[in-house]
């Protein structure tokens, strides 16, 4: 069976459960763990990619780029990735976190928009950088669109496309078929970074590898946005059950959650994301995971029930980045119920 | 008929068609080339109105005399190459792409007379002109040190342009709000949103200030868009200004007229009718004689 390729992303999207309070100190436990247990790419930046920390999404109490430079002066073995979605992120800060010792950049784009990549790609490619494309959404339209904006991506020079579920709102089926067309019309290989909104992220990355997916995300104690992504742990469990070639050792990655990860989480004040009504309405209704925090801040603000909010962002098409909507719906809702503001 | 300026308009894209059905309604100006490199819609549009069209460049066009003002609608480095071509003509260049060869310009903030002895002027970007005249009227009575935008656009309104240079996009745009807008600091955000039927153009408007009384901003933003509104009648709160600690957020929408481009387009059509605006205070000026 194929050798599959497990990123961890508790430093990037795990980012979002701990309102990206990550230390310098917590990057060096976090990633001398990971990469002990042999996780090929451990991904660090802000929740929403680099450029991230805003009012907007949210302020970084440390900047990013000194966690990746501290990440990258830790890992042995692992690459170190930064997550850049155009819009957010700059050509700027890419270049600053390639010359901290970032080696591998993921461009996200909305499933539709791939074509916002074509400077980043090319430029990273330049910097002599691995380049995952990432199609975030990619439950908002279907596989020929998928297929089609796969391509783009690939003919900008991408190394690997992944199909994201940024809403974890795709079952395995879904995932199956999607990343079957991938395999089929795509030279590169394919990846699927899964979001546990339904309870289906590890049945989807196992959906995913069955369909021929070589690269899987991962994060310990499946921290991250909404109810969290596949946990890294759970994944390699079930990817060594499956009969897959990974470089992971299943006992050092169970230990980087439970003795490495959960106690920061714990002495931070913070809780490791829950399988509640609200993440369960954005798988359902197909909204982005990252959305979560923000949704409940705004309910609270105006004093509205957090699941009208998610529905009705949903409702608008809200896409990946477009947490800005929440506070406007929040707004609208409190008006419409004639609550004062 | 009152006399009327003679203007051109280089680059009849989505922009520049645009431009020249605003430019068809205008008291003071007249379009009186429209320069092409190719074949397109913009140049067959043109032909239909009866105004000479060349797909050629910029040359023909430069050998006309009665031709004072042209409106660049290209891309920054084509404009880079234009601009000492249009100075050396004598003609006045209003720039639409993002070279910023002259300074930006944004009516509602910055249009006095000094604008007006200069040979080239600059249209920041759409973004900018949604963004930088709220970030100015607050920082005026409220000390801004700190503004970020978000702005969300249809997809069908960001042309390849737009797409493939994002990067250049988002540091003039906040290049503005700090020259334009006065913010010590700033960010910006840009979204393209691809869902059916397009969404208008949209801005949430954060600013961080050190005088946090929102009666005096609001009044002060309420008179800015009351500026604003003469060139670009669609332009409203979605959100009114609203105030947390020191954080003043305000979300706004703008709908194009709906002239070439449908009225989703707010983005591209708050440029263009700034650019009328702009353009025809020059013509105002020269048919006075006062350049």
């Amino acid at each position: 069976m194929s050798r599959i390729s497990i990123t961890d992303t508790s430093l990037r999207d795990g980012s979002h459960s701990v309102s990206h309070q990550y230390t310098s100190s917590d990057v060096e436990k976090v990633v001398a763990a990971l990469d002990d247990a042999g996780i090929d790419i451990i991904e660090v930046t802000h929740g929403d990619g680099l450029g991230g920390s805003s009012l907007t999404y949210g302020y970084s109490v440390e900047n990013e780029l000194d966690l990746v430079s501290t990440a990258v002066k830790v890992a042995k073995k692992a690459k170190i990735a930064v997550l850049l979605v155009p819009g957010i992120g700059t050509l700027e800060l890419l270049k600053e976190a390639h010359k901290r010792g970032a080696s591998v950049v993921r461009v996200a784009t909305h499933i539709t928009e791939a074509d916002v990549s074509e400077e980043y790609i090319k430029a990273a490619k330049q910097m002599g950088m691995f380049v995952v494309g990432f199609l975030m959404m990619a439950h908002m339209a279907d596989i020929d669109k998928l297929v089609e904006q796969a391509r783009i991506m690939e003919s900008y020079g991408a190394d690997v496309i992944y199909a994201t579920d940024s809403a974890g709102a795709l079952l395995p089926d879904d995932v199956y078929a999607r990343v079957a067309a991938l395999k089929n019309a795509l030279r590169v290989p394919v990846g699927h970074h899964a979001h546990d909104n339904l309870g289906c992220a590890i049945a989807n990355s196992l959906a995913a590898a069955k369909a021929g997916a070589t690269y899987l995300d991962g994060s310990l104690g499946g921290m991250g946005a909404g109810a969290g992504n596949a946990g890294t742990e759970m994944l390699v469990a079930a990817l060594k059950k499956s009969g897959y070639e990974i470089g992971a050792d299943l006992f050092k990655t169970m230990d980087a959650a439970e003795k490495v990860l959960l106690p920061l989480v714990v002495e931070k004040g913070k809780q490791m994301p829950l399988h509640d009504s609200n993440s369960l309405i954005m798988g359902y209704a197909g909204v982005y995971s990252s959305f979560m925090l923000h949704a409940r801040k705004a309910a609270e603000r105006f004093g509205i029930d957090v699941r009208n909010v998610l529905i009705e962002v949903g409702k608008r098409k809200a896409v990946g980045g477009q947490e800005d909507w929440i506070i406007q719906v929040a707004y609208d809702l409190a008006k419409a119920t004639g609550k004062a503001i | 008929m009152a006399k009327k300026i003679k203007s051109a308009i280089i680059g009849p894209g989505n922009i520049g068609t645009d431009l020249l059905f605003k430019l068809q309604r205008s008291p003071l100006l007249e379009v009186a080339y429209v320069v092409g490199v190719k074949e397109s819609p913009g140049i067959e549009i043109a032909r239909k109105f009866g105004i000479p069209t060349t797909i050629k460049g910029i040359d023909e066009m430069l050998a006309v005399d009665e031709i004072k003002i042209v409106f660049d609608a290209t891309g920054a480095i084509p404009h880079l190459q234009h601009a000492p071509k249009l100075k050396a003509a004598g003609k006045i260049a209003i720039d639409l792409t993002p070279a910023a060869v002259g300074p930006y310009v944004v009516p509602s903030v910055n249009l006095d007379e000094s604008i007006f002895a200069l040979d080239n002027v600059n249209l920041v970007t759409c973004a900018g002109q949604a963004t930088t005249p709220i970030v100015y009227a607050i920082n005026r009575v409220a000390e801004v040190y700190y503004a970020e935008v978000v702005s969300s656009v249809s997809s069908k309104s960001a042309g390849p342009g737009t797409r493939q240079n994002l990067d250049e996009f988002i540091e003039t745009t906040t290049k503005a709000l700090q020259t334009i807008g006065g913010a010590d600091s700033a960010k910006t955000i840009i979204v393209l949103n691809p869902a059916e039927p397009p969404i208008l153009m949209r801005n949430t408007i954060h600013t961080r200030v050190r005088k946090p009384d929102l009666a005096a901003i609001r009044a002060s933003i309420d008179d800015i868009i009351k500026k604003l509104r003469i060139y670009v009648p669609g332009y409203r709160f979605l959100v009114e200004p609203i105030l947390q600690d020191d954080v003043v957020t305000t979300v706004i929408e703008v709908e194009g007229l709906g002239d070439f481009l449908p009225k989703y387009a707010g983005n591209l059509d708050i440029i263009n009718a700034a650019a009328v605006f702009i353009g025809e205070q020059f013509a105002q000026r020269i048919l006075e004689g006062r350049r």
